[in-house]
């Protein structure tokens, strides 16, 4: 790998942001200029134009919102569209940016989840999925019963890279059979009830890449596997399994490069062989 | 039944440890964190999770031997009842997350693996991958989500603590909270309250820390009469690769795999590193500790790379402190087998390969271990009694902290892998102590207390709230001022501590509260109003500045994280074995003399105007008495042969006494706070 050289980076550039000031608002284009600092990310520059809050016009305008917390490519808060790619903006490097694209950097909030504000998106369909497919393993409880099954580290190689999974939605970005699914609050109704009307709306779609991959670590566990069939269920049912359309877009997104696509298909075998079964069983 | 439940504020390691214990017991449990609880800090820890296993119980390890040498590493600075009763716990709770499904590393045969870390001579961390805090609080994560399924649990996510609500009393009933979305001011009755809301060290500016860690929720508490312990105890990290946004932790194993620390010995060399020739190069740790070399214990590390680029101005670049970490002399096969993980954090986030070119690097604050005071019920036989409420409960009734931002467990300095486990551990003892808390009342906080008491705060944080919306500008900008603080705190009050820096840092921090009180908001609107959320965790960081600040500038000796130079116990350099064995003697009496003025938490009140008032407290010590850290030290052979024949001495004079004066040596309650 080449370090980029220092000539060919700007002491400033520009940035465009795709804004939208809440849901249902119309998003607009805001362009700000952000002076060069060694070793910056998109967050550094989200943090300069924050702290400055006035577009390259000299226009005073409210901080740019946006969503972030480990900076180190770990919890997967700060997912967004980066120069049009589905990606962490903690991990994206400025000057590597510039080099790809001497004009400037171009950040959008997420396309398949409702916009809160800005590059703020709102991702509760992503947890409701994992609750779906009872992505946890059922203990009977927390007192000492001694240390989990012995596991072969075969088998722990083949659950850690599932289990690196944060949640950060790159792969449903990317995914063509994802689509946005937005509930909007109705005049009257109580947070309880439109709360229970969203999750039975992103129930009824389709629950992606991860939540597939996620039923699949817990059914390879030893003790996860006790409740495999609920989970083979939950692939089957309305917005399961059978909606992805393999366009393998997801495993090439992953930013912790989790084979999702193996999962996929190793769902695809288990979800058949349990149809069956319950078939014969009847 | 009464109409009871428990709100937890924070959604990691502790916080979920401490909502699932709830949930199984039946108690109903808000949960509130500033980002959704997947995403919380605990996700950043690599290392591991410590605790004595099979393996090395059969070296001669046990669970008191970890005990001791957290208390060692802590320069004892902490009350061992606790940390026993965790290092007693610790392997139990590795085999409950194994159960949860934490995908530890295995060993051929199939038995969880374990890896060496400092402070120790065993193998006693187990760990998944690089990712071992990330993997421990997914399992917890999942565990809360099937409560929440079940309906035990209501996640409040992207919700800000405001504070705590105290009636007439002063017993806390509740808390209220900000809506981080629409912006909405609530009140959460309680009938306890458990913060488990970790660091702060965006204090510092910039840290290891995620952008949570702003402590903005225990100065809330602080603010309302909650006692702060230990506030001048902050972890500094010796290698950490400086971003502009963030400091990245790069792992004490790159220099255990053979990594070389070095500056340029021009200063600011400008030439390639790699052109510049071995003779040109100043390896400072080696030259200056030629047995440890760049091994030398974290602190001493952390306080060398200071000094050669603050003091010493040899700084590998001008406008930004940092040394090279060097791997490049090492062969690829062994560094893509052994430090992989770490060396693609770097890759990525500083778009050259640290195989080819040295790294850039430069300590960083990493974890607070002081915290918010919490208390404990002591047995006669040196160990917690869990199930008492007293239990990880601050002074403020009914209120609770857990986790990283309680100040229990770590004294002086934390041992690495031992922060997982004492924020695993808090969280799962501190439920069922409240469960008999709340069976002692047969109502709940909703229906006990008058609605004026709810609505009254909600109130007040509203007004503060417009009012802070509707502010004419001043002209001040919050996020410059955060760095200003950051710059400030930094430089005094990190490595190195010097009283005219502290007192300088005191007068400045006290300036930046007075400009943040003039800051004008660049958004004044009610939705997703980032720049008001920040600006009001700013204010909040004050007290806990100062906090650091006056803990660090009373306490004029050395001790742990804790390093002032004017307070130093040099070696013994003598050669002669009389005069050795004489200054020896003369260290001996004056460490006796330090242990019996300093070996005391401090603990920090928050006054009306924002300004801490130190007291100390007694640390219970009576089950492994101090002793000298001398690490490292020169002359330490014959400090510790001084000190055992002493301690011989003294243990024949206490055997005389009557039997259990020992077990009652020393008190632990607020009261006999001096």
């Amino acid at each position: 790998m080449i370090s980029p050289a220092k000539q060919s980076i700007p002491d400033v550039f520009d940035v465009r942001i795709l804004r939208q000031d809440g849901p249902g608002e119309k998003s607009y284009w805001e362009r700000h200029r952000v002076t060069h600092q060694p070793d910056m990310n998109v967050i550094s520059v989200l943090q300069q134009i924050a702290a400055r809050a006035e577009t390259e016009e000299g226009k005073k305008v409210s901080p740019v919102a946006w969503d972030c917390n480990c900076l180190e490519e770990v919890c997967g808060a700060c997912t967004m569209l980066v120069n049009g790619r589905t990606r962490q903006a903690c991990s994206a490097l400025v000057d590597n940016l510039l080099q790809e694209q001497p004009d400037g950097i171009e950040l959008r909030p997420m396309s398949k989840f409702p916009v809160v504000r800005d590059l703020v998106v709102q991702r509760d369909r992503l947890f409701r999925a994992l609750k779906k497919v009872k992505a946890w393993v059922s203990v009977d409880g927390y007192f000492d019963r001694g240390p989990g099954p012995q596991q072969s580290p075969a088998d722990q190689q083949t659950a850690y890279p599932l289990s690196q999974c944060m949640s950060c939605g790159c792969c449903l970005e990317a995914c063509p059979q994802y689509t946005k699914i937005e509930v909007t609050r109705r005049e009257g109704e109580s947070e309880a009830d439109f709360k229970k009307r969203e999750a039975a709306a992103f129930d009824r779609g389709f629950i992606g890449a991860h939540a597939i991959s996620q039923a699949i670590l817990f059914n390879i566990h030893p003790t996860g596997k006790m409740n495999a069939g609920e989970r083979l269920d939950a692939l089957t049912s309305e917005g399961g399994l059978q909606i992805c359309g393999n366009a393998q877009n997801c495993v090439a997104v992953c930013p912790k490069s989790i084979p999702l696509t193996t999962s996929i298909a190793r769902a695809g075998r288990a979800t058949t062989l349990h149809s069956l079964k319950k078939f014969f069983d009847r | 039944m009464p109409k009871q439940r428990v709100m937890v504020v924070g959604g990691g390691l502790a916080g979920l440890a401490a909502t699932m214990r709830f949930a199984e017991m039946g108690i109903p449990v808000d949960l509130m964190s500033l980002t959704p609880v997947k995403r919380s800090h605990s996700v950043c820890a690599q290392g591991g999770i410590n605790s004595v296993n099979d393996q090395t119980r059969q070296l001669g390890d046990s669970e008191w031997k970890h005990f001791d040498d957290t208390v060692y590493g802590g320069d004892f600075l902490q009350h061992q009842p606790p940390v026993h009763e965790m290092a007693l716990w610790a392997p139990r709770i590795i085999d409950l997350m194994d159960r949860l499904g934490v995908p530890f590393n295995r060993t051929p045969e199939g038995y969880r693996d374990q890896r060496r870390f400092g402070g120790t001579l065993y193998k006693r961390t187990a760990f998944s991958g690089a990712t071992t805090g990330q993997q421990l609080l997914y399992a917890l994560d999942e565990q809360v989500r099937r409560w929440e399924a079940e309906g035990l649990v209501t996640k409040y996510e992207f919700w800000d603590f405001l504070g705590p609500i105290l009636d007439d009393n002063g017993i806390c009933r509740g808390c209220v909270g900000q809506n981080l979305t629409d912006m909405e001011i609530r009140s959460f009755p309680a009938d306890a309250v458990v913060l488990a809301t970790g660091g702060c060290g965006l204090i510092y500016g910039r840290s290891t820390m995620s952008m949570a860690c702003n402590g903005s929720a225990v100065s809330r508490a602080f603010q309302h009469g909650a006692l702060y312990g230990n506030g001048e105890f902050v972890q500094v990290h010796p290698t950490a690769v400086p971003g502009a946004d963030k400091l990245r932790l790069m792992s004490e194993s790159a220099r255990g795999e053979g990594g070389r620390v070095w500056v340029p010995r021009k200063p600011q060399d400008p030439r390639d590193p790699r052109e510049i020739p071995e003779a040109e190069r100043y390896f400072f740790l080696e030259e200056r500790y030629p047995a440890y070399g760049n091994l030398v214990p974290r602190d001493i590390a952390t306080r060398e790379i200071f000094n050669v680029c603050i003091y010493e101005g040899l700084s590998v670049e001008k406008e930004r402190p940092c040394v090279y970490l060097d791997l490049t002399h090492l062969p690829r096969t062994t560094l893509d087998l052994k430090l992989g993980g770490i060396l693609e954090i770097y890759e990525k986030f500083q778009g050259v390969d640290p195989r080819d070119v040295p790294m850039k690097i430069f300590p960083a604050v990493h974890y607070t271990m002081g915290g918010l005071w919490a208390d404990y019920e002591r047995t006669s036989e040196g160990r917690l009694d869990i199930g008492s409420p007293k239990n990880q409960a601050t002074n403020i009734p009914g209120l609770f902290a857990i986790g990283e931002c309680d100040y229990q467990y770590h004294g002086a300095n934390r041992l690495g892998a031992n922060s997982l486990l004492s924020c695993i551990f808090s969280g799962l003892i501190v439920a069922p102590g409240i469960e008999n808390l709340l069976k002692s009342s047969s109502h709940g906080a909703s229906d006990d207390q008058p609605s004026s008491l709810w609505n009254a705060a909600q109130e007040k944080y509203q007004q503060e709230h417009d009012a802070l919306l509707n502010r004419s500008g001043g002209g001040e900008n919050p996020y410059l001022i955060h760095q200003e603080l950051g710059e400030t705190m930094t430089k005094a009050a990190t490595v190195v501590r010097h009283n005219r820096d502290l007192s300088a840092a005191l007068e400045k921090v006290r300036e930046l509260q007075e400009r943040t009180s003039r800051c004008s908001l660049s958004d004044t609107g009610n939705w997703t109003n980032q720049n008001v959320v920040f600006t009001k965790a700013l204010q909040d960081m004050f007290p806990l500045a100062k906090t650091i600040l006056e803990g660090a500038l009373a306490r004029d000796e050395c001790r742990g994280a804790h390093f002032k130079p004017d307070f130093t116990m040099p070696g013994i350099e003598a050669e002669d074995p009389a005069e050795r064995r004489r200054e020896a003697e003369k260290w001996c009496d004056r460490f006796a003399e330090n242990t019996k003025k300093w070996l005391k938490s401090t603990v920090a009140e928050c006054g009306t105007d924002s300004e801490p008032k130190l007291r100390y407290e007694d640390v219970d010590t009576s089950l492994i008495p101090p002793r000298p850290r001398l690490y490292g030290l020169v002359g330490a052979e014959v400090i510790e042969e001084v000190w055992k024949e002493r301690v011989a001495a003294g243990s024949q004079a206490t055997s005389s006494r009557p039997n259990g004066e020992k077990a009652e040596a020393t008190k632990h309650s607020p009261s006999t706070v001096g």
